[in-house]
């Protein structure tokens, strides 16, 4: 029971991550589309700026969680990953600098090479992390010594590639409607164009995904066992429909939480569908990394859920109470402000 | 290379360059909240542009505290797996309690005080500032007792195949960890009050804005001198507590090769490891070695000699390393003192403005010296007793992919690295906005 309570929790916290550096995500991705002028590009920037670096700390949590709760996995998903984890850590050392120092030289090349970093440093995630998590999904080739047998090539399969067009086009409709909820005038107008495009890309990729995960995958057999769970794949569909709706309506800010709503419960559906597998292998099931064979002694798993159960909440208000208080439209004043971005 | 090496030059590289950002961030978050304290309190506007200014270096220097940090928590798992999967019990679940409990709160309201000076009270944005500062030093605390753990295992017991935790009160109780947290964290306040002492020494001599950086000395010195003397002097008994967990590493330290009592302790030693000996050993001090390693000078200080060979630490590394470490040690009080006593008025000293600013790379020295003295010193082994190194690499990583992740890692550290000592160069150089101030 202690092992499947940590197991939910990692799938959240995880999912909770793409549902907030998602948006980071797909801010930098949109810009060259997106912007036109330099205060066009700083209105992305600030867009973000009081949030990315708390959203990227789900991302520390998640790992840290996954090497706590269920150390085997971590030890063999990070080393099995090796080459796109590394690259994706490149890109996010990169992502993260760009906001703090694009300012700091007054010239033009400095500035379009931050920008660089930025678009770059946020694709490259969006991309890998859709690769990692729908290998993840579908299994990767562990041998009996959970060694990979598989290489980076192997993890470029139709269906991981399909996880990484999923994840870029679903951060870029989450970006694009931070940027409407935070933007003014005429890059609000353009953001709520784009999102409204996007969401056909959107659209268009989550069935192919879902119909993709049928052939590719055993998600199913979870689902067909147990089919209260299918519930999810309904709130999949909601926060789709609903995202579009409020999109039409031009209510952003319920747009963006709609789409949020998807990220979550898209990489829920995942990560329930390899309940109890972390990582399953594609050589034999019996080579899997699961939550019997990768947890942590219960005294740490019950440790861990006592700081989880008293900081995860609080981190949860505190972070909820930044995003009330400096979620407003981005004025010219804003971007005077001495310490913006 | 062997995966072994490379894996161990590439942490090696990533924590050392990592470890050249934390310091500051550790020290500078609390002088820059004390800082706008006292602006909150005074409403005095000089201390607002003393926030702003040695906040902006702060906040340079933080951003590649951070994403160099998230290189290191991943490397366990892409290079360590063996490690990872054996210790993750207990290892794994300090590093997530850090991030879950001060990592969030650090980076949360980081952003809430870039972005609020005028969407806060005064008071809640001297909070937010706090808030960060106070979870910079926990954040600090709970990688410290992991790397502590990893020095001098506590609180776990065998079973299944890896270590299990048994005590977690025992974990954070780690007498040894407690003494590496207060170095560090006094090492890294000196280092920070040195950066602040030396720039504004830079600006003084130049008689730039007098009255703002004369302000930013006095706070810093007092600072300075008590972390430094702390650091010094509970330098000496972190000392001795390695001689009684970790009496290679001490050994090492001191390349003291013969086990024997009355051990002295000489001023000028070059180690011959490979014959087991010391070239030349000069200047003895007596029963030195068993007063600082045991607290007696009859005490018997065992050698290493006494020591399986497959056992011992890298002499010359450790011993150079700990030797440059306590010299600069010595120095920094001195230093420290000096600029004390000069605090109300630096600039009638224009020798001591002149020396400070030279002295900002020594406390990054001398702590990446610390740091490779507990770290190499402690090998063979990757937690001291129990699991070697040469076992703690991931099977599944070829040599060719460790090789180009070290490559990528030293390209882009490189850069930015460079990048950010540039731009904190820059900006210390041209000191505070507000032209009113240097009228002053």
């Amino acid at each position: 029971m202690l092992e499947t309570t940590w197991f939910v929790l990692w799938g959240i916290l995880w999912a909770i991550y793409f549902a907030l550096d998602g948006y980071d995500f797909g801010l930098g991705m949109n810009m060259p589309f997106l912007a036109r002028s330099e205060d066009d590009k700083r209105v992305i920037y600030n867009v973000a700026g009081p949030f990315w670096d708390g959203n990227q700390v789900w991302l520390v949590t998640a790992g840290g969680v996954t090497f706590a709760a269920f150390p085997g996995t971590y030890a063999v998903l990070f080393s099995s990953l090796y080459t796109p984890l590394l690259l994706l850590l490149f890109a996010l050392i990169f992502r993260g600098v760009s906001f703090e120092f694009r300012r700091k030289v007054d010239s033009q090349r400095w500035r379009n090479f931050w920008d660089g970093c930025n678009v770059l440093g946020s694709f490259l995630p969006a991309l890998l992390f859709g690769v990692a998590f729908a290998n993840i999904f579908m299994g990767i080739p562990l041998n009996a010594e959970q060694i990979n047998e598989g290489n980076l090539l192997t993890l470029l399969n139709p269906y991981g590639l399909a996880g990484g067009v999923l994840f870029v086009f679903l951060f870029s409709l989450h970006g694009g409607l931070w940027l409407a909820v935070r933007a003014q005038g005429e890059m609000e107008q353009r953001a709520a164009t784009w999102s409204n495009r996007m969401w056909y890309a959107v659209l268009f990729t989550v069935v192919a995904f879902l119909i993709l995960s049928l052939i590719y995958t055993d998600l199913l057999a979870n689902y067909v066992a147990n089919p209260l769970l299918l519930f999810v794949l309904l709130i999949i569909i909601l926060g789709l429909v609903q995202t579009k709706a409020f999109l039409l309506q031009e209510t952003y800010s319920k747009a963006w939480a709609c789409s949020a709503v998807t990220i979550l419960s898209l990489t829920l559906f995942g990560i329930l569908g390899i309940f109890p597998s972390l990582l399953p292998s594609t050589i034999d099931p019996a080579y899997s990394m699961t939550i019997a064979n990768s947890a942590s002694s219960t005294l740490t798993l019950q440790i861990m859920l006592g700081v989880a159960v008293i900081f995860v909440p609080l981190v949860i208000a505190y972070q909820s109470w930044v995003y009330l208080r400096f979620s407003h439209k981005i004025t010219a004043e804003d971007l005077d402000y001495e310490e913006a971005y | 290379m062997d995966i072994v090496s490379l894996s161990r030059l590439q942490f090696a590289m990533t924590t050392c360059v990592h470890f050249i950002f934390v310091p500051l961030t550790l020290g500078l978050s609390l002088l820059v909240a004390y800082m706008e304290t006292k602006y909150v309190r005074t409403k005095d506007e000089i201390y607002r542009q003393m926030t702003k200014f040695w906040g902006k270096l702060f906040l340079i220097n933080f951003a590649l505290g951070v994403v160099t940090g998230i290189a290191l928590e991943f490397q366990f798992g892409t290079n360590w797996s063996a490690y990872s999967m054996y210790v993750g019990d207990i290892f794994g679940s300090l590093l997530a309690i850090e991030a879950t409990v001060a990592f969030f709160l650090e980076s949360t309201f980081l952003g809430v005080w870039i972005f609020g000076w005028n969407r806060l009270s005064p008071r809640m944005h001297n909070a937010s500032i706090w808030l960060v500062a106070l979870a910079a030093n926990l954040s600090a605390f709970w990688i410290i007792m992991a790397n502590g753990w990893m020095q001098n295992p506590v609180g776990y017991i065998f079973g299944q195949g890896r270590a299990e935790l048994e005590s977690f009160t025992a974990l954070i109780r780690n007498e040894f960890a407690w003494h590496q947290f207060i170095h560090t964290l006094s090492a890294s306040f000196v280092l920070s009050g040195f950066f602040v002492l030396g720039i504004s020494a830079y600006h003084l001599l130049r008689r730039q804005n007098m009255n703002f950086f004369r302000k930013s000395f006095r706070l810093a010195a007092p600072f300075t001198l008590v972390f430094a003397i702390l650091v010094l002097v509970q330098g000496h008994t972190h000392g001795s507590n390695v001689a009684k967990h970790q009496p290679e590493k001490m050994a090492a330290m001191d390349s003291h090769w013969e086990t024997q009592t009355w051990a002295p302790q000489y001023l000028f030693v070059i180690p011959d490891p490979a014959n087991e000996r010391n070239r030349v050993e000069f200047l003895p001090i007596p029963g030195g070695l068993s007063l600082l390693a045991h607290h007696s000078f009859d005490a018997e200080v065992t050698g290493l000699r006494d020591f399986p060979e497959q056992d011992r630490p890298p002499v010359m590394v450790t011993f150079l390393s700990f030797r440059t470490m306590v010299g600069l040690g010595v120095l920094f009080p001195l230093l420290a003192a000096w600029a004390w006593i000069r605090r109300k008025d630096p600039s009638r000293s224009p020798c001591l403005l002149k020396v400070l600013p030279w002295i900002i790379p020594l406390p990054y020295i001398a702590i990446q010296l610390g740091w490779i003295v507990a770290e190499l010193g402690r090998q063979p082994w990757i937690v001291y007793g129990m699991m070697r190194t040469s076992d703690a690499v991931s099977p599944g990583v070829s040599s060719g992919q460790v090789t180009g992740s070290l490559i990528g890692f030293t390209l882009i550290y490189a850069l930015l690295a460079g990048l950010c000592i540039f731009l904190l160069t820059k900006y210390a150089r041209q000191g505070p906005k507000d032209p009113a101030l240097s009228r002053a």
